[in-house]
């Protein structure tokens, strides 16, 4: 049987059949997959936020290792004590509030409309992290991440992550060496809530000096670190009339 | 007896060398540009094109006699589009982990022009087993290409390979730093990978000079 193929008839059936079939093979395949996703991403959540108050298992010096995904639940209800939905100063406790969209809350507070962000406060051997969500822009695509503060608001530990960035030079924001430099740095300078800055040819590659405000660039990744800067100062922003209400120096 | 004929093993072997589809064709070249700052990413972009243009291939080779031909471009597009996101999607499903890793190749493997040039110049006028081999080798040659120039970039650009410092650690001096080597900062930005590309193709021709182009 010859089918011909050049007849304009067929190619509209055609195509209209391929749509049919790839979209409901593809509908099919996301939905039946969807449960399984969405745990993932839950875990990984709770991952991430247990990362940036401390709680991993990293070994070694470049290592980035969370708490598996099988202890991740238990870990996180025992070190994280509440969860915060913040508007202004005012804080109420909400359940599962980690799971709030951040992209959308930002966004939402940042036009000025009323929105909940949510605060995770976690404790560790008797000290207290509060656990700050960011979220930005790098390079190619969305940034995101979390950033845990003392009540000095001394920055205890963060976790990065990213859609896009280029692999080995914005995607260097998720490695240990770039992350650690910003523990200890200050988010204030003075009663500014500066951020840190992630800044080139500040000279302390070693980032031995932790009251600039500033950590080592990244080389080749200028647009990523600013988005990274810019993430860190948004957020603080938001957070800064319930930070200062807790900060104690 | 040879596991294949020697046509079919030569269509494993030609796009490894001389007829590379990076070197001699030079397709593919944006995506060996972007992503082999790191000898990893490499590696995983090489499987992931590996898997595609395989199982792509053969899709389009099964389809190809009622393809019609205005539309086989978009045709093309929509198979490769499909198979690179139901791999993502099971990927995020059972390997997640492995799944953000290779997240930001998926656009990539997409408009990435080998697929489609062997979908267009292969698999439309041959049978899926035929066009099986052709994706897999050209996928390989590809790869080659792509774990060649991320050695030289990760072990140059950053003293690492696969993220393990093997030069020494260039902040605490150590290793081949202690005598004063230092990483080459250009080596991680993508021009880079077009000088390595570069060198690869010059040594190659200049080996084998029935692969030098007429002017």
């Amino acid at each position: 049987m010859a089918i011909d193929t050049e007849k304009n008839s067929y190619t509209v059936v055609f195509a209209v059949l391929m749509v049919v079939v790839v979209g409901s093979l593809l509908a099919f395949v996301a939905s039946g997959l969807k449960p399984m996703i969405d745990e993932n991403e839950r875990f990984e959540k709770q991952q991430n936020i247990l990362y940036a108050m401390g709680v991993n298992e990293n070994e070694g010096d470049g290592d980035v290792s969370f708490i598996p995904t099988t202890d991740v639940e238990d870990a996180f209800s025992q070190y994280i004590t509440q969860q915060l939905v913040l508007e202004g100063t005012e804080a109420t406790e909400k359940e599962n509030a980690y799971l709030i969209n951040v992209e959308k809350a930002l966004a939402k507070a940042k036009s000025g409309e009323k929105a909940e962000l949510p605060l995770l406060i976690g404790e560790k051997d008797g000290e207290k992290f509060y656990i700050i969500p960011m979220y930005g822009k790098g390079l190619w695509d969305a940034i995101w991440g979390y950033m845990s503060v003392d009540e000095n608001m001394e920055i205890k530990g963060v976790y990065f992550d990213h859609r896009g960035e280029t692999p080995g030079l914005g995607a260097n924001i998720k490695q240990r060496f770039f992350m650690d430099d910003f523990k200890g740095e200050l988010v204030v300078d003075g009663n500014t809530y500066v951020g840190v800055e992630v800044a080139k040819g500040n000279n302390d590659p070693l980032n031995n000096d932790k009251e600039d405000n500033q950590v080592d660039a990244l080389a080749g990744a200028t647009i990523t670190g600013n988005g990274v800067t810019a993430m860190i100062k948004e957020s603080l922003k938001l957070y800064k009339p319930y930070l200062q209400t807790i900060r104690s120096n | 007896m040879a596991l294949l004929s020697k046509k079919d093993a030569n269509l494993i072997k030609d796009p490894l060398a001389d007829n590379n589809p990076i070197t001699i064709q030079v397709l593919g070249i944006c995506s060996a540009l972007a992503i082999t700052a790191e000898l990893k990413a490499s590696v995983v972009m090489a499987i992931s094109v590996l898997f595609v243009l395989g199982v792509g291939n053969v899709v389009i080779s099964l389809i190809r006699n009622i393809i019609p031909a205005k539309i086989r471009i978009i045709v093309q597009l929509v198979v490769v589009a499909s198979l690179v996101i139901i791999v993502d999607q099971v990927l995020k499903a059972f390997a997640y982990e492995l799944s953000k890793t290779l997240s930001v190749f998926v656009g990539l493997i997409i408009t990435n022009c080998i697929i489609m040039g062997r979908f267009e110049a292969f698999a439309l006028g041959n049978g899926p087993w035929k066009s099986f081999l052709d994706g897999i080798g050209n996928a390989l040659g590809y790869g080659v290409i792509l774990v060649i120039v991320g050695f030289f970039r990760e072990l140059l650009g950053s003293g690492t390979l696969f993220g393990m410092k093997v030069l020494g650690d260039p902040v605490t001096k150590t290793g081949l730093y202690s005598i004063g080597y230092e990483n080459n900062g250009f080596m991680i930005i993508p021009p880079a990978a077009l000088i390595v590309v570069g060198i690869i193709i010059w040594v190659q021709r200049s080996r084998n000079r029935e692969l030098i182009e007429e002017a």
